[in-house]
């Protein structure tokens, strides 16, 4: 074959080795194109109108805190981990903003880097554990899950507390979709992250630890990083979770643990490490959202909602793996 | 440190030497105060046994190992390699024997790996990226490796050469390859002969190991023989049996064994008109007691032949015969149920379980014969075992040993010897002896014509087209997925399989 035929042939595959490098994000895009469609159906048959901004407002909403933590889970999902603490974290969060989190400009923002740092601190101490004390993230996040929900429970043993109005209004308006700037920003986090040497350390972790610590990366760091991004973006989606609900609750936090995984799952990311795309984990975030209120629209017995879910999760993985392998095979 | 030699300095001083190192493993001894020094402009060989202390002398050239005592000189001058930056910074760069690549990121992401170029905000330009990646494979001659595809999806000798080129595009002074051509085809050897060749003319030193005795005298002009740890002496002209005997501490008279003589029998295994993934129209015949050899360039198909006899790749047409009858083979149950075995390259990820016991990996294939009730009866498993452990020379401390402490042609052994308790008749060899040395390769000979003169029948592939000529009986040469040529022996010669092979054949470089 002359060379030039071969650069030819290389230009018509890019396309192709585009769609198999990122069969996940295409496939999770795909899933909340559809998510949408089955949404507005379901949302029209039930109501005889398609939805409207307040439905989109208050989707972006309630889904922010998913987002978050889902981003959270990735960055460590990317090293080979996985991070139970995160519900334990976002508890953290919330309670602490509902219990300091007072009228002024000074104590919004303050109090909420303050619990952003200590978010990233939480994080820290994972990651210590785990890349330092050579334990499994498995074994470590869960300790630290029950220390951190225990914590929470010790700031704010009731639900109670108050988010100021204006606070609430910044982050999740409820009138307008301004949260979607926030879904944008946290997709420019990934685009940066991914460019990043850290992005690389902590990609070529989770490809192989040897292979990456003999191209001279440094793993421990790269891990460490990776759970303590993971702490961040779990506080500020607890933030998000107070801000939501106006007042504190230090469990509301719990269910997100695993949600943030089935996220990450829908998102097309392996759970091997080494592969995935973060936007794809917010699609993945959207389509669990979807997922629920499809379910309120085919009035779906709320009892039933859980077994629904799962049904439906099972069925977008196997589906997943069945087109991603395809389209792998076709590649080569 | 006042041992040693008075340190020499200036341009007379060797461009490295190794000064007594010593580095053990647990309990076991690699290096044993080994001394080494090569200068600069030359190529220089290391030779030695699996578990000479080779690889574990260039990791600590190299960085990526500590030495327990002993010390590293550049030009003279002691330095501290504590890691494979420091010694990336000392101009010494490491073509390390497993690969160092990232599977599931892309070529060019690989080659530039911590040295990506930047666009704005100082994130990392990605179709740069891709151009610079381009640049440089086309500047070493490699047009069929795409900067852009995952390292997951190119095949073995392809990722050898990502290995070997993000090394060489550092411009390194000196430059450690721990056999380096194990996976490579005959095209892709001239190629970094070429590379090495060139570098050396630029005055720097190279410095590689090799098993293949042909590839060392071709390129390496000075070549030093590691035994147990040790030196035992560096050499400008030496021939292939005193080598073989001073690595091995013994006499090998010949290195291959006389073939076995070949009656007229019955075929035991037939392919006709063969068809799927890479395989095009293959036919073939392998009698019992014959020895059929396949050759080939690497990604030819030679692979996917032996998969698909093995119920491990699929086929598209074609029918395969055992014993004269047709067969159907659809996975490898199949064909062990049938006593068909094959004994894979990476014996890693495809035949070998690693982390478990020898024994229970020697049994893995008649474990329903050794159960009862579905529960494995420990006491025949460990007897069967064991027989076959001495039988075969197995060089392992217990049964109960995981595999993956074993050296590389010891865990080939064990996978032979699974197939022969399992009673296979016809075995499928396929490029078992890559990364073996040559005392271990003597034995897998001598067991290969055993088996043959047994009445079994063997079919195997070899990257090494010597090792071809002088065991086959007959060796089948594929090329684009068909046989090309068929050679009977006697007066097989390596050229021969060489020259079939090559025939309009392409390759990854050129």
């Amino acid at each position: 074959m002359s060379a030039e035929a071969a650069i030819e042939r290389r230009r018509t595959r890019r396309l192709t080795h585009f769609l198999a490098q990122n069969v996940g994000l295409v496939l999770a895009l795909a899933m909340l194109v559809m998510a949408v469609v089955l949404y507005g159906a379901a949302y029209w048959i039930e109501q005889t109108a398609l939805p409207g901004m307040f439905e989109l407002t208050s989707t972006v909403n309630n889904t922010m805190a998913l987002v978050l933590c889902g981003m959270g889970q990735a960055f460590v999902v990317v090293t080979r981990g996985l991070d139970l603490s995160v519900g334990g974290v976002m508890d953290l969060a919330n309670a602490l903003a509902a219990v300091h989190i007072k009228d002024s400009v000074g104590s919004m923002v303050g109090w909420s880097l303050a619990i952003l740092a200590i978010g990233a601190l939480l994080g820290l101490v994972n990651g210590l554990l785990v890349a330092v004390g050579r334990l499994q993230p498995i074994l470590v996040t869960l300790a630290t899950l029950s220390i951190y929900q225990g914590l929470a429970i010790r700031v704010l043993p009731q639900p109670g507390g108050s988010i100021p109005p204006v606070y609430s209004s910044v982050l999740v308006n409820p009138n307008w979709p301004t949260a979607l700037v926030y879904v944008l920003v946290v997709a420019l986090i990934w685009y940066a992250f991914r460019r990043s040497s850290l992005g690389v350390s902590i990609f070529a972790l989770g490809n192989d630890e040897q292979a990456a610590r003999a191209n001279g990366i440094d793993t421990v760091r790269a891990q460490i990083a990776a759970f303590t991004l993971s702490g961040l973006m779990s506080a500020a989606a607890g933030l998000f979770l107070a801000a939501t609900a106006t007042a504190g609750d230090a469990t509301t936090g719990n269910g997100f643990t695993l949600s943030s995984i089935v996220a990450v799952v829908l998102g097309g990311m392996n759970l091997f490490g080494g592969r995935g795309s973060g936007v794809g984990v917010i699609a993945g975030a959207f389509v669990t959202t979807m997922i629920v209120n499809i379910l309120f629209f085919s009035n779906i017995d709320p009892l039933y909602q859980s077994f629904y879910e799962g049904l439906f999760l099972v069925i977008a993985v196997v589906l997943g793996a069945l087109i991603s392998r395809l389209m792998r095979r076709r590649s080569r | 440190m006042s041992e040693g030699p008075a340190t020499a300095s200036g341009p007379t001083a060797p461009a490295i030497e190794g000064i007594k190192l010593s580095r053990a493993f647990g309990g076991v001894q690699a290096l044993a105060g080994a001394s080494f020094s090569a200068r600069r402009g030359e190529v220089h060989a290391l030779v030695g046994e699996n578990g000479a202390g080779k690889s574990t002398l260039i990791k600590i050239l190299g960085g990526r190992l500590r030495a327990d005592a002993g010390e590293v000189r550049l030009a003279g001058g002691t330095v501290e390699l504590d890691s494979p930056d420091a010694a990336h910074r000392h101009g010494v760069w490491t073509v390390f024997q497993e690969l160092t690549l990232l599977p599931w990121m892309t070529v060019a992401e690989n080659l530039l790996i911590r040295r990506e170029p930047r666009g704005a905000f100082r994130l990392i330009d990605r179709a740069r990226m891709a151009k610079e990646a381009d640049a440089v494979l086309a500047g070493l001659g490699i047009h069929n490796i795409d900067p852009r595809g995952l390292v997951e999806d190119l095949s073995l000798a392809q990722q050898q050469i990502v290995e070997i080129v993000r090394v060489i595009v550092q411009d390194p002074d000196i430059l450690l390859l721990d056999e380096p051509t194990s996976s490579l085809g005959e095209n892709e050897v001239e190629w970094l002969f070429g590379l090495i060749r060139d570098l050396s003319s630029r005055n720097k030193c190279i410095i590689f190991t090799s098993h293949r005795w042909k590839e060392i005298t071709d390129v390496a002009d000075r070549i030093t023989i590691f035994r147990n740890g040790g030196e035992l002496g560096t050499f400008t002209e030496i021939d292939e049996n005193r080598a073989v005997t001073l690595m091995t501490g013994q006499q090998v008279d010949a290195l291959y064994p006389e073939r076995p003589a070949l009656e007229a029998a019955r075929p035991l295994l037939e392919a006709r008109a063969l068809n799927g993934p890479g395989v095009s129209g293959v036919s073939l015949t392998l009698r019992r007691g014959e020895i059929l050899g396949v050759g080939g360039l690497a990604g030819h198909g030679h692979r996917e032949l032996f998969f698909s006899l093995f119920g491990a790749a699929p086929t598209t047409g074609g029918e395969i015969l055992v014993n004269e009858s047709k067969v159907r083979i659809s996975n490898p149950h199949d064909a062990i149920g049938l006593g068909i075995a094959l004994v894979p390259e990476d014996r890693k990820t495809e035949g070998l379980i690693l982390p478990m016991s020898v024994g229970t990996n020697l049994t893995l294939a008649i474990l329903p014969q050794l159960s009862a009730l579905g529960v494995i009866r420990g006491g025949h498993e460990g007897r069967a075992a064991l027989n076959m452990v001495g039988k075969l020379k197995i060089r392992t401390p217990g049964l109960r040993n995981p595999v993956h402490q074993l050296s590389g042609g010891n865990q080939q052994k064990v996978l032979l010897a699974r197939w022969l308790l399992a009673d296979s008749h016809i075995v499928l060899l396929y490029d078992v002896t890559r990364g073996v040395d040559v005392a271990t390769k003597h034995e897998i000979y001598e067991l290969m014509t055993s088996l043959a003169r047994e009445g079994r029948a063997v079919l195997f592939y070899s990257s090494d087209a010597e090792e071809l000529a002088h065991l086959s009986h007959r060796v089948l040469v594929m090329r684009e997925g068909r046989i090309a040529a068929e050679l009977a022996a006697p007066g097989i010669t390596a050229e021969d399989i060489v020259s079939a092979a090559v025939r309009e054949a392409t390759s990854i470089v050129g």
